[in-house]
C-alpha cells in the first residue's frame, strides 16, 4: 500500500483542477467496476452494481489544498490566494509546484513591528524570474505544495495525505472485495477543500441510501497540540461529530459493532472544527444517513502530513468488513 | 424578433441602452423586495422572449427556446437585487426617525450624511450625523456604527418598520463613465436584456433575473434547480480597487497588486472566487472568443466574493458555470462608477461567446 | 384550550433530552402525541417526525408544511480523564452558564453529573482570567474512573437537568423551551384541527438538527415538496440586559417574521388573520435571515413560499428559558386558524403582482 500511496500523493491536483489524479485513479479501477463516469463537476463515479441491495456511497476526495496566482509584478514575483484551507504558518519558506511543472519558493514581506505570522497577502512566490515578461507563470495558474513522500517505517509522511490516503483506502478495498451486501458507488470527489462541493452534486446524482466518507482527521498526540483524544497508531477513527455534522448514531453503532466483532482497533472521534464530504451526503435531497471512517493524521494541511500505516491497513480491513454487513436503519438508535 | 447574426453585427452601447440602465439604477429593489426592478425588466423583455414566469421566490424566468433537435441549454443569470437597508425600529414617530439594519454587505463607514430613499414611494430622507461642532476629536477617531446611525425621514408617518430603503444617488453619465447607485447589478441586468434581443441558433436561452443574491445567492439556487441547464453564465458587476497605492516606500516602484479588476481593461472573467471555481472549459471558450474578436478582457483576481454561480453550479448533479462581470469602482456604496467601454466589451464578449457555443464545449472532461 | 392540558403537554415535551443528532427520545414522545391527531405518521431519513393529515378539498390538493424543530442544545462527552468528563457543545452554548449546572450523561446508563470550573492554579495562563472556556471545564459524576468508563464513552450526549417551573400565573421556565414550546404550539394546533375541516393537505414536521445544520427540515421539505411552509420557532423576549429594540415583551403577543426569508403575501395573510382573531402580534424585522429552519427551507428544490412565526422567549439557550403560556396558545390558535381557513386557490392569490397572465 505504501507504493499506491506514494504514487497518489505525488500527483499535483488542487481543488478545481483534479484531472491528473482522476486519470490515474480511473486507469487503476476501470477494470474492477461495472460502470464508471465523470460527472459535470469532475467527480469520478464508479459502480459495483447489485440489484435489490441498499445503495452505499463511499467517497474520498481527490483534491488537495493549493494556491492560485492573482498577480505577477514587474519583478516577476507572484502574489497568490489559497484554494482551500492553506494556513500561513505552513507557507513561509515552503516550495510549490505549478501544474505546468514550474517550481518556486514562498517568500514573505518583513514586518518590523510584529513577530506574528503574516497573512497570505504578505507572501509571494518566487520562481526565479526577473520580470513579468520572462516569468513562466501568470494570473490564474495553480500550484500545490512541493514535498515528496518519505517512508519512516511504521509511519509515512507527505503532502496531500489529506485525502489521498482516503483515496488509497478506497482503491485498496475495491481491489480486495468480491462480495458485498450493498450496491456500492465509489466516488472520488472534487473540490472538497473549498466547501465539499463535488460531494454535494455527486450525492444528488447517486441518490444513495447511506453514505460514508473516508477522510483524515486530526490527532491530539503532539506536544501542546489539539485538545482531542484521537492519536496515531490506535486504529482508524469512527467520527461522532465535527463542525459540519453529527454522524448518524445508527451508522456509528454499525461501525463500532463491526470493528469489535472483527477485532479491529478503533477510536471514537470528536473533532471541534472542520468538516467532510459526509455532510454534503447527509443533507442531500430527502436526507441520507451518513458517517465517516477517519484516518488519524498529524499536521493536517501542512506540507508534511503523517499517517500510521497500521491505521491505514486497519481502515481498509474495517471498510471491507463494513461492506459485508448492513446497518440497521429502520430502528433508530 | 432577432436581428441578422453575421459576425460583424454585434451589440453596441448607445444612448438607448444607457437610458434603460438609468431606469434600472433608479429603481429601489433591495434583497427581498425586487418588485420595482422586476417590473421594469418585464416591460423591456416582453417583445423579445417566448415565455416568462415568476417563481415562488420572485425570480423572473424568461425563455428563448428552439424547436430544433437537442439545442444546448444555456442559463444566463443576472441578479435584480441591490444592497440597502431595512427600517427595524421606530424611534420617534413624530420626527420620522428610525433604526435600521443593513441588507447585504455594506461598509458602514460610507453611510453617514447621505441622502436615502425608502419604500415603494421612494420617500426621501437622510442618514444624518451629528454636526462636527458638537463632536470631540476623540469621537471623530471612531467610525460610525450602524447601531449609532438613524434614518431620518422628517415628520411622522411616512414609513414603517419593515420598509426597505437604499441610497438616493441620481444616475449620471460623465464622459466615458457612468456613475450611479446599484450598478451592481443593474448593469448585469441591462446586459441580459440586451442579449435577449438577438438570436442564438444553437441554444435554448434560459434567462433568470434572480432575487436575493446579496443575502446568500438564494434566488439563483432555486432557479437553477428548476431550469436544470447544461451550463450557466452569470452576469454581474465586480469591484475594481484600482486606486493609487499609499503605503511605505519599498525597494521597487509600488504596484497595486490587489486591484481585483481594473477599469478600462475590459470584461472580467472569473477563475475562482470564494464560492465557485469556474469550469476551465468555459474559461477557455471565453478567452478564445475574446482573442478571436479582439475584445479587451481581464481575469478577475481569485480570492473573495461570490456570484450567483456559487449556488448554480452546485444544483442537482452539477452545472458547469462561469461568471463574467463589468468592473466597477465603489460598489455597495452610494455612488459606483463604470466605464462604458468595459460594459460594451462585456456585452460583446458574452454575445459572441453565446454565438459560438455548442455541445462541443463540454465534450472533454472537466 | 385548557391551561392544564397545555401544562401537561409542555411538561411531556420538555422532558426528553432529544439533543441535536440524538432526537430519538423526543421523536418517540411526539409520535405518541401525534398518533391520534394525524392520518399517517412517518420518519424522514434524518429522524424528523412527519405527521400527515389529508385535506377535504378536491384533488390534486396543495399541501402546507408546518415545522417546529424538536432538537435541543446540549453537550457531549469529548474525553474522559481520571474519571472526569471533558465536554464539547451541541448547538450554541454560552460557556458562562455552565459552572454549577446539573446535567445528565446519557451513556449505557444515564448518570447525573455537575459541571465544575477548576481553580486557576490548575489552568494554563490563557484560561485563568475571564470566563473559563468549555474545553477546560469538567463534568463530575462523583464516580471513580473505573465506574465511569463502565457506563460512559466519548460521544455520549449530555443534557441539562429537567426542571419545569410554573412562575406566576402565566410564565413557564424550563430547559429546551427552545424549541419545545413551539412544538407544543404545533401539537395544540393539531388538536384544534381534529374537530375541523381543512381543504389543504397538512404535514406537521418535528424537524431534527436545526441547532446544527437545519438539515431535518430541509430534507423533509425536499421529500414532501410542500406548496407553502410555516416555521414556528422562538424569538428573543425582552429581559435584563437585552436591548429593547431587538426584543419583544413576554406575554404580550407573538411575532410575525418579515424579510427576504418570508413571502410578503404570506405575511399579509397571517397579519390579517391575527387582526381578525384579535391576537396581539408584532412584526419581527429579519433583514437578512431568520435564524430558523426557514433559512434552508425557502430555497429547497424550486423554492417554497415560507412564513416564520415566533414565540418570545427569555434567556435563550440556557437551562432557564422562559415563555408565556398565553403566547403559546396564541401561536397555536393562529396556526390552526390559518390551516383550517386556507382556501384551495390560495396559491393563485399569492402570485407576485406582475406575474404574466397567460
Amino acid at each position: 500500500m505504501k507504493e499506491l500511496l506514494k504514487t497518489l500523493v505525488e500527483i499535483p491536483a488542487p481543488s478545481g483542477y483534479e484531472s491528473q489524479v482522476r486519470n490515474q485513479i480511473r486507469e487503476w479501477i476501470e477494470p474492477l467496476v461495472d460502470e464508471i463516469r465523470v460527472d459535470p463537476l469532475g467527480n469520478l463515479v464508479a459502480v459495483r452494481k447489485q440489484a435489490d441491495a441498499p445503495r452505499l456511497m463511499l467517497v474520498a476526495h481527490m483534491d488537495e489544498i493549493g494556491l492560485m496566482v492573482t498577480h505577477v509584478d514587474q519583478q516577476g514575483f507572484a502574489r497568490f490566494v489559497a484554494l482551500g484551507g492553506v494556513m500561513p504558518i505552513h507557507c513561509v519558506g515552503g516550495r510549490v509546484r505549478f501544474l505546468n511543472g514550474v517550481q518556486g519558493v514562498i517568500g514573505v514581506e518583513k514586518n518590523p513591528t510584529s513577530s506574528e505570522i503574516p497573512p497570505l497577502e504578505k507572501m509571494f512566490i518566487d520562481v526565479g524570474a526577473s520580470s513579468a515578461e520572462d516569468c513562466p507563470i501568470h494570473i490564474g495558474d495553480v500550484a500545490v505544495f512541493d514535498r515528496s513522500f518519505v517512508d519512516l517505517g511504521k509511519r509515512v509522511v507527505s503532502k496531500a495525505m489529506d485525502d489521498r490516503v482516503g483515496v488509497a483506502v478506497l482503491i485498496e478495498a475495491l481491489r480486495r472485495i468480491e462480495k458485498s451486501v450493498f450496491e456500492i458507488y465509489f466516488v472520488f470527489s472534487v473540490q472538497e477543500e473549498v466547501g465539499v462541493r463535488g460531494a454535494t452534486v455527486a450525492a444528488f446524482g447517486v441518490e444513495p441510501d447511506l453514505g460514508l466518507a473516508i477522510d483524515v482527521t486530526a490527532t491530539g498526540d503532539t506536544p501542546k497540540g489539539h485538545r482531542m483524544e484521537v492519536r496515531l497508531g490506535k486504529g482508524p477513527a469512527i467520527k461522532i461529530r465535527d463542525a459540519g455534522m453529527l454522524a448518524d448514531p445508527r451508522l456509528i453503532q454499525w461501525m463500532v459493532q463491526t470493528a469489535e466483532k472483527a477485532r479491529i482497533p478503533y477510536q471514537r472521534e470528536i473533532l471541534e472544527f472542520g468538516g467532510t464530504d459526509a455532510r454534503a451526503i447527509q443533507l442531500s435531497r430527502s436526507g441520507v444517513p451518513a458517517g465517516v471512517l477517519s484516518i488519524p493524521c498529524r499536521y493536517v494541511h501542512a506540507p508534511s502530513e503523517m499517517v500510521d500505516m497500521e491505521d491505514v491497513e486497519n481502515a481498509v480491513k474495517l471498510l471491507i468488513n463494513l461492506l459485508q454487513t448492513a446497518p440497521r436503519l429502520e430502528q433508530p438508535n | 424578433m432577432g436581428r441578422n447574426t453575421e459576425t460583424l453585427n454585434q451589440p453596441t452601447i448607445t444612448p438607448e441602452q444607457i437610458r434603460v440602465l438609468e431606469k434600472l439604477c433608479n429603481a429601489v429593489a433591495v434583497s427581498g423586495n425586487e418588485t420595482e426592478a422586476r417590473r421594469l425588466v418585464m416591460d423591456q423583455i416582453k417583445p423579445t422572449v417566448q415565455e416568462m414566469r415568476i417563481d415562488a421566490l420572485g425570480n423572473l424566468l424568461a425563455f428563448q427556446k428552439k424547436e430544433s433537435q437537442k439545442p444546448l441549454r444555456v442559463m444566463i443569470a443576472a441578479h435584480l437585487d441591490e444592497v440597502g437597508f431595512m427600517l427595524t425600529s421606530e424611534e420617534d414617530k413624530e420626527e420620522g426617525i428610525y433604526r435600521f439594519e443593513l441588507v447585504g454587505g455594506i461598509d458602514p463607514r460610507w453611510l453617514a450624511g447621505k441622502p436615502v430613499q425608502v419604500g415603494a414611494e421612494h420617500r426621501k430622507g437622510v442618514i444624518g450625523c451629528k454636526a462636527i461642532h458638537l463632536t470631540t476629536p476623540e469621537e471623530r477617531r471612531n467610525p460610525f456604527t450602524v447601531e449609532a446611525l438613524r434614518v431620518d425621514l422628517g415628520g411622522g408617518g411616512k414609513a414603517k418598520v419593515g420598509d426597505w430603503g437604499t441610497f438616493a444617488t441620481p444616475f449620471q453619465k460623465i464622459g466615458g463613465s457612468l456613475r450611479a447607485k446599484a450598478l451592481d447589478n443593474r448593469i448585469g441586468v441591462a446586459t441580459a436584456i440586451e442579449l435577449l434581443k438577438y438570436e442564438y441558433p444553437a441554444l435554448d436561452l434560459l434567462v433568470a433575473f434572480t432575487v436575493q443574491e446579496e443575502v446568500g445567492l438564494r434566488g439563483a439556487k432555486v432557479a437553477a434547480h428548476a431550469l436544470n441547464p447544461d451550463l450557466a453564465i452569470v452576469l454581474d458587476c465586480t469591484p475594481a480597487y484600482d486606486l493609487p497605492l499609499q503605503v511605505e516606500d519599498s525597494f521597487y516602484p509600488l504596484e497595486n497588486e490587489r486591484y481585483n479588476t481594473r477599469l478600462g481593461y475590459g470584461a472580467a472573467i472569473y477563475l475562482s472566487d470564494r464560492a465557485t471555481i469556474s469550469d476551465p472549459r468555459l474559461v477557455a471558450h471565453f478567452v478564445r472568443t475574446a482573442e478571436k474578436m479582439g475584445l479587451a478582457y481581464q481575469f478577475r483576481q481569485a480570492g473573495g466574493g461570490a456570484t450567483d454561480a456559487g449556488a448554480i453550479h452546485l444544483q442537482r448533479a452539477g452545472i458547469p458555470s462561469i461568471s463574467i462581470s463589468v468592473p466597477g469602482r465603489y460598489l455597495h456604496t452610494p455612488a459606483s462608477l463604470v466605464r462604458i467601454a468595459d460594459w460594451e466589451n462585456t456585452l460583446r464578449l458574452v454575445y459572441h461567446a453565446l454565438q459560438s457555443l455548442s455541445v462541443d464545449v463540454l465534450q472533454t472532461e472537466r | 384550550m385548557k391551561t392544564n392540558n397545555l401544562s401537561n403537554l409542555l411538561k411531556k415535551l420538555t422532558s426528553p433530552p432529544g439533543l441535536s443528532g440524538y432526537e430519538e427520545s423526543i421523536a418517540r414522545e411526539v409520535e405518541a402525541l401525534w398518533q391520534p391527531l394525524v392520518d399517517k405518521l412517518s420518519r424522514n431519513r434524518l429522524g424528523s417526525v412527519l405527521g400527515f393529515r389529508a385535506g377535504s378539498g378536491e384533488t390534486p390538493r396543495p399541501c402546507l408544511m408546518m415545522v417546529a424543530h424538536q432538537d435541543a442544545i446540549g453537550l457531549m462527552v469529548s474525553a474522559i480523564k481520571e474519571g472526569f468528563l471533558r465536554l464539547t457543545e451541541i448547538g450554541g452554548v454560552d460557556q458562562r452558564i455552565l459552572p454549577g449546572q446539573l446535567v445528565q450523561v446519557h451513556g449505557k446508563r444515564t448518570l447525573p453529573a455537575v459541571i465544575v470550573q477548576p481553580p486557576p492554579f490548575l489552568l494554563p495562563p490563557e484560561a485563568q482570567e475571564g470566563s473559563v472556556p468549555l474545553s477546560y471545564l469538567w463534568a463530575d459524576t462523583g464516580l471513580e474512573e473505573k465506574e465511569v468508563r463502565r457506563w460512559i464513552q466519548i460521544g455520549d450526549p449530555v443534557s441539562f437537568n429537567r426542571n419545569y417551573l410554573e412562575l406566576g400565573s402565566d410564565f413557564v421556565c424550563s430547559p429546551s423551551l427552545d424549541n419545545r414550546a413551539s412544538l407544543c404550539a404545533l401539537t395544540l394546533c393539531l388538536q384544534e384541527l381534529q374537530g375541523r375541516k381543512h381543504a389543504w393537505d397538512i404535514w406537521a414536521v418535528a424537524s431534527t438538527q436545526e441547532e446544527e445544520t437545519l438539515g431535518g427540515a430541509a430534507t423533509s421539505a425536499f421529500q414532501v415538496q410542500p406548496d407553502l411552509a410555516v416555521v414556528i420557532d422562538v424569538t428573543h423576549a425582552s429581559g435584563p440586559g437585552s436591548p429593547a429594540h431587538k426584543t419583544y415583551p413576554l406575554g404580550k403577543g407573538i411575532t410575525l417574521g418579515w424579510g427576504p426569508t418570508v413571502h410578503p403575501k404570506l405575511f399579509e395573510a397571517f397579519k390579517d388573520l391575527a387582526e381578525k382573531l384579535e391576537i396581539p402580534y408584532k412584526m419581527e424585522a429579519m433583514p437578512r435571515y431568520s435564524g430558523t429552519d426557514a433559512d434552508r427551507l425557502q430555497t429547497i428544490a424550486e423554492g417554497i413560499p415560507t412564513m416564520v412565526i415566533s414565540i418570545p422567549l427569555r434567556y435563550m439557550h440556557t437551562p432557564v428559558e422562559m415563555v408565556s403560556k398565553k403566547d403559546l396558545q396564541r401561536a397555536a390558535r393562529l396556526l390552526a386558524e390559518f390551516a383550517a381557513t386556507l382556501e384551495i386557490d390560495f396559491m393563485d392569490k399569492i402570485q407576485w403582482d406582475e406575474t404574466p397572465k397567460p
